[in-house]
């Protein structure tokens, strides 16, 4: 009978006895992702579910990302269901695309172009990564960082690097939610006074309902076209643009932008959080991923800048180059950064709806590079 | 395929394929706006 006590006992102690240091530093990282969501507001619907994954996943014994047949931990489970077969990104994208409203970029198309120059750092950064000596599809899904959007980087890395999801996705939600901190120094280092003064021209005119609804058709038919690939990306967000532009499914609509969108965040953050173990997320590479999505970012604003400079220059001076840093994916934040640096060198300058029209466009310009990514991958028969 | 094809590839056709794409698609759009304009009476 004491034998009998003493195993139970032993049993009560054996997740304290597993604990390792690692378990003890990522439990730590843990805590320190709720904090940012919870006490600094950074990205909370992504960073409080990975933080939380990230705790569970690390108490010994527990075994919620458990791998044997039958005996699947319940992390494991809503994983399979949703982040190994690239859907749960693809759900939130037809959210996204409900919630977005595509408007500024349609009354002054030439502010795609804004959203292409935005993913420079994509291509670039993917460079860096080679250089550093990671294999060509980590360095995709590390690359793909400077999309600066969260699901398309959790696409990508989930289908081509799972091992890297975590670092990745950690990196990008956390960077995204810095771009009010990480832009403005660029902004004003790329940009001479004369040219962060200048007042731009209202939006001209507004769009018409049959132009709204034929967006979501054009793009996903041309963007299919070209980049074949990248069509459960484009495709899903378009579908949700479509069903809020058309104002028939409103159910649909709402169920996207709300119910799915919530439940896919709540089991996509824990599911990322699930994979960040401490024996595979505890190493020099993490760091450097981490590191590599800092500099995207920081290439996306420089591109976009530069970009917007030489719309400046061919325009005569009538474009603003601060709208180029708008050109990225994280919106509306980086239209709301631009509007700030303007009202701060030219209380008369109103950049807001151009900025918006450039971040709408690299809204899609990240989608776009991703697919087209995918699509020369597929021509290069590396995937 | 060697690291430096591969990079150059990704930048050349990837970068090279987003500009075009987001291009052609603004030239599109362009388009439709013209075609279709704005009419005061869909408010």
């Amino acid at each position: 009978m004491e034998q009998a006590i003493i195993n139970g006992l032993s049993g009560l102690s054996a997740g304290a006895q597993a604990l390792d240091w690692r378990a003890i530093v990522m439990i730590i990282i843990g805590g320190v992702l709720l904090w940012l969501g919870i006490k600094k507001d950074c990205e909370p619907l992504l960073l409080v579910p990975i933080g939380f994954g990230c705790i569970l996943v690390n108490i010994p014994l527990a075994d919620v990302m458990g791998m044997k047949a039958g005996e699947e931990g319940f992390l494991r489970v809503i994983y399979n269901m949703g982040v190994a077969n690239e859907l749960f990104p693809l759900l939130i994208f037809v959210g996204i695309g409900a919630m977005t409203d595509f408007s500024p970029v349609l009354s002054n198309p030439i502010t795609f172009l804004l959203g292409a120059a935005g993913q420079f750092g994509i291509f670039l950064t993917l460079m860096l990564a080679l250089a550093l000596g990671f294999p060509q599809l980590d360095a995709v899904s590390i690359g793909i960082i400077g999309a600066c959007d969260g699901p398309t980087a959790i696409y990508v890395t989930s289908k081509y690097a799972p091992h890297l999801l975590g670092a990745v996705s950690v990196a990008a939600y956390s960077y995204m939610s810095l771009v009010p901190v990480i832009q403005p120094p660029i902004m004003k280092l790329l940009t001479t006074q004369k040219e962060r003064e200048i007042v731009m021209k209202p939006v001209s005119q507004p769009v018409s309902k049959t132009t709204r609804l034929l967006f979501p058709l054009v793009i996903t038919i041309i963007g299919g076209l070209i980049a074949p690939k990248g069509l459960p990306l484009l495709g899903t967000i378009m579908l949700g643009n479509l069903m809020k532009e058309s104002g028939v499914v409103s159910r649909l609509t709402k169920a996207s932008e709300n119910e799915i969108a919530n439940v896919v965040t709540l089991f996509l953050g824990l599911s990322i959080g699930a994979t960040m173990a401490g024996s595979a997320f505890l190493n020099p590479q993490t760091l450097i991923i981490l590191a590599l999505g800092f500099l995207a970012i920081c290439l996306d604003t420089v591109c976009g800048v530069l970009f917007g400079k030489a719309m400046c220059l061919l325009s005569g001076g009538k474009i603003n180059p601060l709208i180029g840093a708008a050109g990225i994916s994280a919106f509306p934040m980086a239209a709301r950064v631009v509007q700030k640096e303007g009202q701060k060198y030219n209380k008369k300058s109103f950049l807001l709806m151009h900025a918006m029209g450039a971040n709408a466009g690299g809204q899609i310009g990240s989608v776009v590079a991703a697919a087209v990514m995918l699509s020369v991958l597929s021509g290069m028969g590396v995937i | 395929m060697d690291n430096v094809t591969f990079a150059v590839t990704m930048l050349v056709c990837g970068m090279g394929g987003t500009l075009v794409t987001l291009w052609v698609m603004s030239l599109i759009m362009s388009g439709l706006r013209r075609i279709f304009p704005y009419k005061k009476e869909e408010e």
